[in-house]
């Protein structure tokens, strides 16, 4: 029944969806935190842009997203992302589709982290002589990371599941590799149900260690 | 001829620390803060007091610029406060701050409380910093817990180490915004017999307490407000024995009755 395994690099392309996910999301943790530290900071015109951003971005849906970065950036304005061959420059304009898309909602899980720091932790740090990016960096932050971790682990394993858009613009990754096979084999359903395990095997572990991690970093208060 | 001047400044030098001038601050239409004129001499320890709602902390907090002021001026050492940036952190730095709700940092050892500002803010080496930090906490007894997280310890603790945090930057004036109100009643005396050896030692200080003992064995000076104004500034015993004000005697009523 699953002997149309043999044929195909399954775990190959599942190996393209774990890249996906992790570039995508260290690069969102970091924009997404400046972000969220520019919707927080004391300059009207950062704190404008951040909110700009993630209001704007977070409505848009990200397959456009993910088009206009291969129609629009790659095709029209031939931003090649350091690579001429076309596979790794579809990657690499995927992830930064991710990272653009995913880092407005790493932003708002960071923001209601930053939402449980009592005032007085940052007014302690202020009185103490810190400046803004101090009491940010070491005090505020590291609080609000911790109270973030379940919110964060929950946009981990969306950004999993949305690797599946850059199928569209044709990066080798499970959802294609699906098509192919969907397309190839009269077996929809067991693909789906190995396409569909596999994913499973990416998030459940995901949620239960920062479930754990969640409750192991928590702020005794 | 040398000895006269190095006198004369040594008068200017303990004369006056922290000098507000015609203060007025309002939220919204709240005028908290009216025409505040208060001058606080080197060494002085100078309690406020007042009913709920009468600006004592806002005052408290105006002093090292939590809060902003709509007009008048306040220096500190002879030095205006800067509005922001690097010269408004240095001050801050010069001036300790003690809050009701402790505010350590919850995710730091009570150690990294103690030696954080040392190390970001005055630039101190990591092993300086934990040799003060470790005496510093000595001093105010809670030595044996520099280990745990500020959670794991009492209320009275906690704020001992808040003082110890305070210290550790060698202020130049330390504000208390009523320290003990959070307390248990049995903690509040291991605080203040912290505040009044500070008091002991010279330290400049001005307390926001209802503490009537603090006020008597440590203060130079009690400043009663109300509705945001200054009323009375009297001598400890004078102020509690023999008030001048109608305001002070109705408060002092009030707060002996209970
Ligand atoms: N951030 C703020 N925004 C608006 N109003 C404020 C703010 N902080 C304080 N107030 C108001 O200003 C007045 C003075 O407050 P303040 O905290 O200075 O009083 P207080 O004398 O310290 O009182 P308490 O003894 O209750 O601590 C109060 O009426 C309070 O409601
Ligand atoms: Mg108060």
């Amino acid at each position: 029944m699953f002997d149309f395994l043999d044929k195909y690099d399954v775990l190959g392309a599942f190996w393209t969806t774990v890249q996906l996910t992790l570039l995508s999301a260290v690069g969102s943790l970091i924009w997404g935190t400046l972000l969220a530290a520019m919707r927080v900071g004391p300059v009207p015109l950062m704190r404008g842009f951040g909110t700009a951003y993630v209001n704007i971005v977070r409505n848009i849906p990200l397959t456009v997203i993910i088009l206009f970065a291969s129609l629009g950036l790659h095709d029209t304005l031939s931003i090649t992302m350091g690579s001429d061959q076309v596979e790794t420059a579809n990657f690499r304009l995927a992830v930064l589709g991710l990272i653009v898309y995913t880092s407005a909602f790493v932003c708002e899980a960071i923001r209601a982290g930053i939402n449980t720091v009592p005032v007085g932790q940052a007014e302690a740090a202020r009185a103490l002589g810190l400046n803004f990016t101090q009491v940010l960096f070491l005090v505020v932050l590291p609080q609000a990371f911790r109270a973030a971790v379940l919110p964060l682990a929950n946009v981990l394993i969306a950004l999993t599941k949305n690797t599946t858009v850059a199928a569209a613009i044709g990066v080798a990754e499970a959802a294609l590799l699906m098509k192919k096979m969907v397309e190839n084999e009269a077996q929809l359903l067991p693909i789906s149900a190995v396409i569909a395990f596999g994913f499973c095997c990416l998030t459940l572990p995901t949620g239960l260690i920062l479930g754990w991690v969640s409750k192991k970093v928590a702020v005794k208060r | 001829m040398t000895e006269v001047s190095v006198a004369k400044q040594d008068v200017a030098a303990t004369d006056e620390l922290v000098v507000l001038k015609s203060v007025n601050k309002h939220f919204g239409a709240l005028h908290v803060l009216q025409d505040i004129d208060l001058t606080i001499a080197r060494g002085e320890v100078v309690v406020v007091i007042g009913p709920s709602g009468s600006g004592k902390s806002t005052l408290c907090r105006t002093i090292n610029r939590l809060e902003t002021i709509d007009s008048g001026t306040i220096s500190i050492d002879g030095k205006p406060l800067p509005h922001e940036g690097r010269a408004l952190a240095r001050l801050r730095a010069d001036v300790g701050m003690v809050f009701q709700s402790f505010n350590l940092f919850a995710h730091k050892t009570v150690l990294e409380n103690v030696m954080l500002g040392q190390i970001k803010v005055r630039k101190a080496d990591k092993k300086q910093a934990e040799e003060k930090a470790r005496a510093l906490l000595d001093r105010v007894g809670v030595g044996t817990q520099a280990d745990k997280y500020p959670a794991q310890l009492s209320g009275g603790q906690q704020q001992r180490v808040a003082i110890a945090r305070a210290l550790a930057m060698g202020p130049k004036v330390m504000l208390f915004d009523e320290p003990t109100s959070a307390l248990d009643p049995e903690m509040i005396n291991e605080v203040l017999e912290v505040m009044q050896q500070l008091a002991r030692e010279g330290m400049t200080m001005i307390v926001v307490t209802h503490e009537m003992g603090f006020a008597r064995s440590a203060a130079n000076r009690v400043v009663f407000m109300a509705d945001g104004r200054i009323v009375e500034e009297a001598a400890p015993d004078q102020f509690f024995s023999n008030p001048r004000s109608d305001r002070a005697k109705d408060f002092l009523s009030k707060i002996l009755h209970h």
